[in-house]
């Protein structure tokens, strides 16, 4: 589903973001990406959302390999990806419902089929009620399942998520820490990428790959 | 229908920009609407005088009837002619009486008929442009008997250049124009693309495709050019009204070059897009 092998990343000023990882995550697979800050988690999810080209080695996402992917053939792997941010990038001024129905006109979906659709999403994340308001004036906690139905849009096979739970409170977390398990029981790989070791020890089921200074130190399922 | 529909909100949302745009496009397409106005007027009045153009070839008064006969028959088998016949002394000061009725004593105290007798050659319409009549005088001056040549040579020359000047003053002014008009559709697709960085960051992430992204800039592009074209049929359509009001009788121009017109502004607005949407998209 997602492997990387011997990926290095290395920045014009930066230097070394990565070097020399290396991990296999499979199909349903439920894994933590953690470390300090600085230790490349951002860049392994950049890498695997293809955003950027590693320097060396090879990022592959579904079948699809970064050696090979052309610009104009992104979306294709994009549309097999759900992503789902610390800081949710919602349209301000839109409502829960636009949001998703957004997202769903840009895949393609026909134009009678987009509000049942985003309802669906938004129900499937517990949000329904809460379709028409805007998501300004959401919690950060309902935000954040607005950001996940959206991520699932695409009806993506992995879900990656940037500290998804950075700037929510205890309940928040749990509420969507409770989705993404919901989620990844439905077959979807999710990697999610946190600093959180409380958060992290509370599910030891999953799986956990550790960076450090742009190395892979840890990995709590090695093939 | 998205892409039409965020188009036009772009519009809504910076109106002065978009404006300016379409103004710019205006005064590029005004610049060549006035010249075509103009070379349009200019083709109508060469065609008229095309129409009347006939060469004139005066014979010696020597020149035997053989040899004459012989003339005609070999100009006229000529392809672009149409027609030659042959007008004697008689005939000549016949139409000269006839033209000129207030010298009529003087044509009745005439003891020599002073006028040559000629040939007047006629070209089919399409062949009266100055190269052919230029070529088939040259086939009549080449008799040894033929006096002269005239076919108005002078105006007619001067009428071709004028239009040749024309067009290439419209084409020079018209991309200037045309050149600030794209520099600013660029400037306002710039600000369109800012304003919509939020969303064309979420389009690149759940998978839009490259054209799904550009369409609604190009269509935007086409909106401020075809509005363009709109304007400057306006203007050159109110300076018509006024030089056939105050100035002179001129011709509007056809359908066709209106539709052209508008057709240019609109693609020339869609291209303007698509050139600066590319660098500025990978701007966000």
């Amino acid at each position: 589903m997602i492997k990387l092998t011997n990926v290095s990343k290395e920045y014009p000023k930066r230097g070394f973001a990565l070097r020399d990882v290396s991990f296999h995550l499979k199909k349903g697979q439920f894994a933590f990406l953690t470390g300090h800050s600085g230790s490349g988690k951002t860049t392994t999810m950049r890498l695997v959302h293809m955003a950027e080209k590693p320097t060396q080695g090879e990022v592959r996402v579904t079948g699809y390999s970064s050696e090979n992917v052309t610009e104009r053939g992104l979306w294709k792997v994009r549309r097999r990806i759900g992503y789902v941010f610390q800081d949710f990038r919602l349209l301000p001024g839109r409502t829960a419902l636009e949001n998703v129905a957004f997202v769903l006109e840009v895949i393609g979906t026909s134009r009678k089929a987009i509000v049942p659709a985003a309802q669906r999403l938004l129900a499937q994340v517990g949000l329904a009620p809460k379709a028409g308001a805007l998501v300004n004036e959401l919690s950060g906690g309902e935000q954040q399942r607005v950001a996940i139905a959206r991520a699932l849009a695409s009806d993506p096979f992995i879900l990656l998520a940037d500290e998804p739970t950075g700037n929510l409170d205890e309940r928040a977390t749990r509420g969507v820490m409770d989705l993404f398990w919901d989620i990844n029981a439905k077959g979807m790989a999710v990697l999610m990428a946190t600093h959180d070791l409380e958060l992290i020890k509370r599910y030891p089921h999953a799986r956990v790959f550790e960076l450090d200074q742009g190395r892979l130190v840890y990995d709590s399922l090695p093939d | 229908m998205y892409a039409l529909r965020e188009a036009v909100a772009a519009f809504q949302r910076a109106p002065v920009l978009t404006g300016l745009s379409s103004a710019m496009v205006g005064l590029a397409l005004y610049v060549v609407g006035l010249f075509g106005l103009a070379t349009y007027n200019l083709r109508l009045a060469l065609t008229s005088i095309e129409e009347r153009v006939e060469i004139a070839v005066y014979l010696r008064d020597d020149a035997r009837q053989s040899e004459i006969d012989l003339a005609l028959t070999e100009l006229a088998a000529i392809p672009e002619v149409r027609s030659v016949s042959f007008i004697s002394k008689r005939d000549a000061l016949d139409r000269a009486r006839a033209d000129l009725p207030d010298f009529g004593e003087l044509f009745a105290d005439l003891e020599v008929n002073p006028l040559p007798q000629s040939l007047e050659v006629e070209l089919r319409p399409g062949s009266r442009d100055p190269e052919v009549v230029e070529r088939v005088s040259d086939a009549a001056a080449a008799y040894p008997f033929v006096e002269d040549v005239r076919y108005g040579e002078e105006w007619v020359d001067k009428l071709f250049t004028l239009r040749r000047i024309g067009a290439a003053t419209t084409a020079v002014l018209g991309s200037a124009f045309a050149l600030v008009a794209a520099l600013i559709i660029g400037t306002a697709l710039r600000i369109a693309v800012f304003a919509r960085r939020d969303e064309i960051y979420i389009m690149r992430l759940v998978g839009a495709k490259g054209s799904f992204i550009r369409r609604p800039f190009l269509l935007e592009g086409a909106m401020a050019g075809l509005l363009g074209g709109l304007i400057a049929w306006g203007l050159t359509y109110a300076t018509y009204r006024g030089v056939y009001s105050y100035l002179f009788e001129v011709a509007w121009l056809p359908g066709e070059w209106i539709a052209l017109g508008l057709l240019v502004g609109g693609i020339f607005g869609a291209i303007s897009s698509g050139l600066a949407i590319r660098r500025h998209l990978r701007e966000v």
